[in-house]
């Protein structure tokens, strides 16, 4: 069982209009596990996200979810398999406030969480749910753009850059809410820069360059891999 | 004989009442115009040759089938909507994600094709159509004599205006369309058969107009050439009004309506280019629009 | 001029030998045309060849859809035609002045509607010359659905009888060549190299320092020029100003043979134009209704090929390898 990866993703080539902006992606995640991807901005980890999600549609390759391709199919029924996507820029609609913003995905798929179990999990959001949506600070916009997509009741979820441009407190509280929804047994797909924060959540690491995957290595080895990391990132 | 600014009053009320008639026909189709273009991005050229198969369609099924007035006020924009279903579903579906020209040029394609079709067979002269048994003679509100079937149409439309309202405002369906018409993508993500949703507003759109057709019906007459003319002032109430705001877009097309009828009792010779004239007026001095924001 | 001269690097007028020798068989074939032909059609074909070539300037090298330009044209035709009936202009001197009347109308149009773009500007086009359209029907000079009939041809500069067929015919050839080479000037000058810079990146254009809204107006009004002289020399060559020339209906029809023959391409407007044309004419004979046909071309041409014929023609070459042929 935990052998046969979850999500399975095998030469995924995908094309920005005429560019070529993955050339061969190999993924694995398996049932459970958090996998964070890293890499220099560029290098395709944002695409391999909208690629798998199916936002962009000009790919060629193998995506499957529990061995069923994904490949053909539109991007509401991928959502309706049980993956949900938070996009780096949040999403989060300014036309509605925040119990709107919430109460918009459908239950797409089995186990979506009810609102009060997500006032639960995040109950800085119940103190603002009637606030409007782009009244949010930075960090308020992205827990609730991550409390949105566990309505529809995705098990596996992707997300870009959860920490990009919060406060240390503010991403502590973020990865406790990851650290919590493991628990729960949900798989994530992570693109993240913050070192720290991902080790804290990260069981596996994928290094990418140029569109492709060129490095994998288990969450405990990351300090131990500094050096070659900062060569490759550039940091 | 009381008078008004040296006109006479039942005139003055009369003009009004044909304003607000016009004007329930600009709230209308503008609300449709705008529900259409708010998630598909396409200015909905033919939406007056839907507005006019609506009336034909009411024509239509009493001539050859009897049906009266009342089932075709379902029966119209229920037709009309499927057709505009086969259209989006086959032609218009290719042109999302292109300059929105392409749907506005290919709406006006459908256009002319519609009404050189109707004209072919039906000949260009208008053709009456009587209001139903219920809704004729006229009613005495005390300052002026009102035809019933015209105080309906008012009433119908304004009903037919804040029933679309609510279903954008306060409705799932509606929320998902107000979401979609944001970030269509996201909505998308979320699992919502967005594509089906781009569908289903279109054919409910083209349903709206072809509503306002039936209605239309017993007032003016009818005729393959009644939508497009009437389009170009609905663009021009759009205009004034910003796409913005679906209220907006009800609001200015009253308004509008009411300042042409007014126009009529005035200054006569320009009541047809009064709208017009308006809408230079805010361009100049707003050019978003009166409800709208700057893209 | 940054923005400039990459389109000068790209766009420079090429005036390889091929197009030379294209454009000189073309001209000898208009020449010889009226003795294959009848002029009148012909001259039908150049009056509204021109008007979709002015057309073309806005929508092809500024990236703006006018919904109006029947206002131009149609305007125009009604300018002339007063002037040479009622004044008793000389013929040129009455087309002149239909074009300056035509380019005063699209400096107040184009001052309004340039304050919005894309399918709004089109919208209020389509508005504004409706609104030309009911002023036409209700002024006296114009009368109403009658139009303006029986203008004399006269005398070209008080010399050439104009009522000679083959010399309306060539007088016509000569207004369509002048205004075919004012466009491919334009579009080829600095001016014009700045338009197709504001078309690909307006805000860029901005940034550079470019008042982009007198641009914008400036190309309008000479497009309106332009129709206003294909518009006045379609009135004295039919010998009428009608409402026709003005409606709505019109300004469809010069997006149709642009849209057909393909915007943004210098001869496209004229095959769209020529096309069109021939086929209203056979089909004025038929039962089939015109509008309809109209409308099944505008759908095939916004479904299936966008760039128009000539534009596809142009893309093939453009795929195939040099020296191929």
């Amino acid at each position: 069982m935990s052998n046969q990866p979850l999500l399975e993703v095998r030469g995924l080539n995908a094309w920005y209009g005429e560019s070529h902006v993955l050339h061969g992606v190999d993924l694995d995640i398996r049932e459970g596990e958090t996998v964070t991807l890293l890499g220099r901005n560029g290098a395709g980890k944002t695409t391999t996200l909208r690629a798998i999600m199916g936002i962009l549609r000009r790919r060629q390759g193998t995506i499957r979810l529990r061995g069923k391709d994904l490949l053909g199919l539109p991007l509401h029924k991928v959502a309706q398999e049980g993956i949900g996507y938070v996009p780096e820029e949040r999403g989060i609609f300014a036309s509605l406030n925040v119990a709107e913003n919430l109460m918009l995905p459908p239950n797409v798929s089995q186990g979506g969480m009810s609102i009060d179990e997500i006032y639960t999990l995040f109950p800085n959001l119940h103190e603002r749910r009637s606030s409007q949506g782009t009244k949010l600070s930075g960090g308020e916009q992205q827990m609730l753009a991550i409390a949105r997509i566990l309505r529809t009741g995705a098990r596996t979820i992707l997300l870009d850059e959860p920490t990009e441009g919060l406060a240390p407190v503010i991403i502590q509280r973020i990865g406790d809410v990851l650290v919590e929804l493991k628990k729960r047994g949900m798989t994530i797909l992570l693109v993240e820069q913050n070192f720290r924060f991902a080790k804290k959540v990260a069981d596996r690491f994928y290094l990418m360059e140029d569109g492709r995957m060129v490095n994998s290595f288990p969450g405990h080895e990351l300090d131990a891999r500094m050096d070659e990391l900062h060569e490759v990132l550039g940091v | 004989m009381s008078t008004i600014f040296g006109i006479p009053a039942p005139a003055l009320y009369g003009q009004i009442l044909i304003g607000l008639i016009n004007g329930s026909f600009y709230a209308m189709l503008s609300l449709g115009l705008a529900v259409i273009f708010g998630l598909l991005r396409v200015i909905n050229f033919a939406h007056g040759a839907q507005y006019m198969l609506g009336a034909f369609a009411a024509y239509l099924l009493l001539t050859y089938a009897g049906i009266g007035y009342w089932p075709s006020l379902f029966l119209a924009p229920l037709l009309v909507g499927a057709v505009a279903i086969v259209i989006e579903r086959f032609m218009l579906r290719r042109l999302y994600g292109l300059d929105p020209l392409y749907g506005l040029l290919l709406t006006f394609g459908l256009a002319l094709i519609f009404e050189g079709a109707f004209r072919h067979w039906f000949g260009a002269a208008g053709k009456p159509y009587a209001p139903p048994a219920q809704l004729t003679g006229a009613m005495n509100l005390g300052f002026m004599f009102m035809p019933i079937y015209r105080g309906w149409v008012v009433v119908a439309s304004l009903f037919v205006c804040i029933g679309t309202w609510l279903l954008i405002e306060k409705t799932r369906l509606g929320a998902y369309l107000r979401a979609a018409t944001e970030n269509a993508t996201l909505v998308q993500a979320f699992g919502v058969n967005v594509p089906l949703l781009l569908t289903l507003t279109y054919g409910l759109g083209a349903a709206l107009a072809a509503l306002a057709g039936v209605l239309a019906a017993p007032i003016y007459q009818v005729s393959p050439l009644m939508g497009t003319n009437l389009i170009i002032i609905v663009f021009a109430v759009v205009v004034v009004g910003g796409m913005g705001s679906i209220l907006g877009a009800i609001v200015t097309g009253y308004v509008l309506g009411v300042l042409e009828g007014l126009t009529k009792v005035f200054y006569p010779e320009a009541s047809s280019i009064v709208i017009f004239v308006i809408m230079a007026i805010v361009l100049l001095v707003r050019p978003a629009g009166l409800f709208g924001r700057e893209e | 001029m940054a923005v400039g001269t990459q389109y000068l690097a790209e766009q420079q007028p090429k005036l390889s030998t091929t197009s030379l020798v294209l454009g000189a068989i073309a001209i000898a074939a208009l020449i010889a045309a009226p003795f294959f032909f009848y002029p009148v059609f012909l001259m039908s074909i150049l009056c509204f060849a021109l008007f979709a070539c002015a057309f073309n300037l806005l929508i092809g090298y500024v990236g703006l859809l006018s919904f109006g330009h029947a206002a131009f044209f149609g305007g125009a035709a009604y300018y002339t035609a007063h002037a040479v009936k009622v004044w008793g202009l000389e013929p040129l001197t009455g087309i002149l002045f239909g074009a300056a009347g035509a380019a005063a109308m699209g400096l107040i149009i184009g001052f309004i509607a340039i304050r919005r773009q894309g399918i709004y500007f089109a919208m209020i086009t389509l508005a504004l010359s409706q609104m030309f359209a009911f002023i036409c029907l209700q002024v006296p000079f114009t009368h109403g659905e009658d139009g303006i009939q029986g203008v004399p041809r006269g005398h070209l500069l008080g010399i050439i009888d104009l009522n000679q067929p083959l010399s309306m015919y060539y007088v016509t050839l000569a207004i369509f060549l002048f205004g075919v080479f004012a466009v491919w000037r334009i579009v080829n000058s600095p001016f014009g190299n700045i338009l197709k810079a504001i078309r690909e990146n307006e805000r860029r254009a901005v940034s550079l320092g470019y008042r982009v809204d007198r641009y914008k107006l400036g190309a309008f009004v000479m497009s309106a020029a332009l129709a206003g002289l294909a518009g006045g020399t379609k009135a004295i060559v039919f010998q009428f100003a009608t409402l026709t020339d003005v409606q709505w209906q019109m300004s469809g029809e010069v997006i149709l043979m642009t849209l057909l023959g393909g915007i943004g391409t210098m001869i496209g407007p004229i095959v769209g134009a020529g096309l069109v044309i021939a086929l209203q004419n056979y089909l004025a004979s038929s039962q089939f209704p015109v509008t309809v046909l109209i409308g099944i071309i505008f759908v095939i041409c916004v479904l299936l090929f966008r760039r128009g014929i000539v534009g596809e023609i142009l893309e093939l070459m453009k795929r195939k390898p040099k020296g191929n042929v």
